[in-house]
């Protein structure tokens, strides 16, 4: 059982669905998600949440800074 | 045990990282996975670390990255094509107790700005180069740089580059490293989360170089232009590792704080 559990925010109508968190990604929680935004991008979103730990590799390679991450021990 | 909603976790007290205040809300108009966003992105985390927000003067260069004064909010100029390390020179000159950088791509510093930055080097003025090597010329349409490698097909090299025709790239920042008015040249990139904090590290330094007063710092970024190489994000990620670091490895190539540390070291003994 993990000891940490993290999340992130996604500002769904900033992201341009690059993809670059999600190979920064070291639990694979994120996918580009089916919906489109208002600019017609598929956006990054939480597809596995459980499996995130907060580590915040995804906030720091996003170009468009749309990443906030939350993180509590438990 | 009880289940943890999203909800519980995504409150201000648990805040690992965000965005920081440096960066304005403004949409970025850089294409989906360009490096020119983390590199924004970190020069205005070094700046908000260093508290110099109301004494940093940025010089934005002609290309992609002209509009870099919508994204910081910190003092811009806007220099002529290639002409921003002679504008940070005066600029510097002018207010030496304010932090001066210029943020140029590789059409811009490598091409027709070769002058200015080799002079401004050679001159050794306190001002920190952030120069962003993609390889490419972004915004005009994907056209052959100086620094576009060898059989890279471009608009105006659509068989790749050949030497006969087009010549050798340019390592402009092994010739910079070359000259004594630098402290510090480096060349990092940003595609991966420790390249990111590497990188971060780098333009710190840069920064920290200006209080000092010990000479120009230049740091180079190897980058991505995933619209001119015609790959997706995280394509062009990979073929940059796979090729681009070939030809410009990542590292210090200067460091003149240690180089002075050992001499001064040798006269002691």
């Amino acid at each position: 059982m993990a000891k940490v559990r993290g999340a992130i925010d996604v500002d769904k109508e900033l992201c341009k669905g690059c993809g670059v968190c999600i190979t920064a990604c070291p639990t694979h929680v994120i996918e580009l998600a089916k919906q489109v935004n208002g600019k017609g991008y598929n956006y990054a979103h939480m597809e596995n949440p459980e499996a995130c730990i907060g580590c915040a590799n995804c906030a720091l390679v996003c170009p468009d800074s749309v990443i906030t991450v939350y993180k509590i021990n438990i | 045990m009880a289940t943890i909603e999203i909800k519980d976790i995504i409150k201000k007290e648990n805040l690992v990282y965000g965005k920081t205040k440096i960066l304005t809300d403004n949409i970025m108009h850089y294409c989906p996975g360009c490096s020119h966003g983390v590199t924004h992105k970190i020069v205005a985390e070094v700046i908000e670390e260093l508290g110099i927000q109301d004494k940093t003067i940025g010089v934005s260069p002609v290309g992609c990255s002209v509009l870099a004064y919508n994204y910081l909010d910190i003092d811009w100029q806007q220099a002529a094509h290639g002409r921003a390390p002679a504008l940070a020179t005066a600029t510097k000159r002018l207010m030496p107790d304010h932090y001066v950088f210029t943020y140029q791509g590789d059409g811009d510093l490598a091409s027709i700005g070769a002058a200015e930055i080799l002079h401004a080097c050679n001159r050794g003025e306190n001002i920190t180069v952030i120069f962003v090597n993609n390889a490419i010329y972004g915004m005009t349409g994907g056209q052959m740089a100086p620094t576009t490698l060898l059989g890279m097909a471009t608009a105006t090299s659509p068989y790749g580059r050949e030497v006969a025709l087009h010549g050798y790239p340019l390592k402009i920042t092994e010739l910079i490293a070359l000259l004594p008015g630098v402290a510090y040249v480096t060349r990092q990139s940003v595609q991966t989360p420790a390249a990111v904090r590497k990188a971060k590290k780098a333009i710190k330094k840069g920064f920290e170089n200006q209080a000092k007063k010990i000479g120009t710092s230049f740091i180079e970024i190897v980058s991505t232009c995933s619209s001119g190489w015609k790959l997706s994000p995280v394509d062009s990620n990979r073929w940059m590792e796979e090729h681009m670091f070939k030809f410009y490895p990542l590292g210090d190539l200067k460091d003149s704080e240690k180089a002075n540390e050992e001499d001064y070291k040798k006269y002691i003994e």
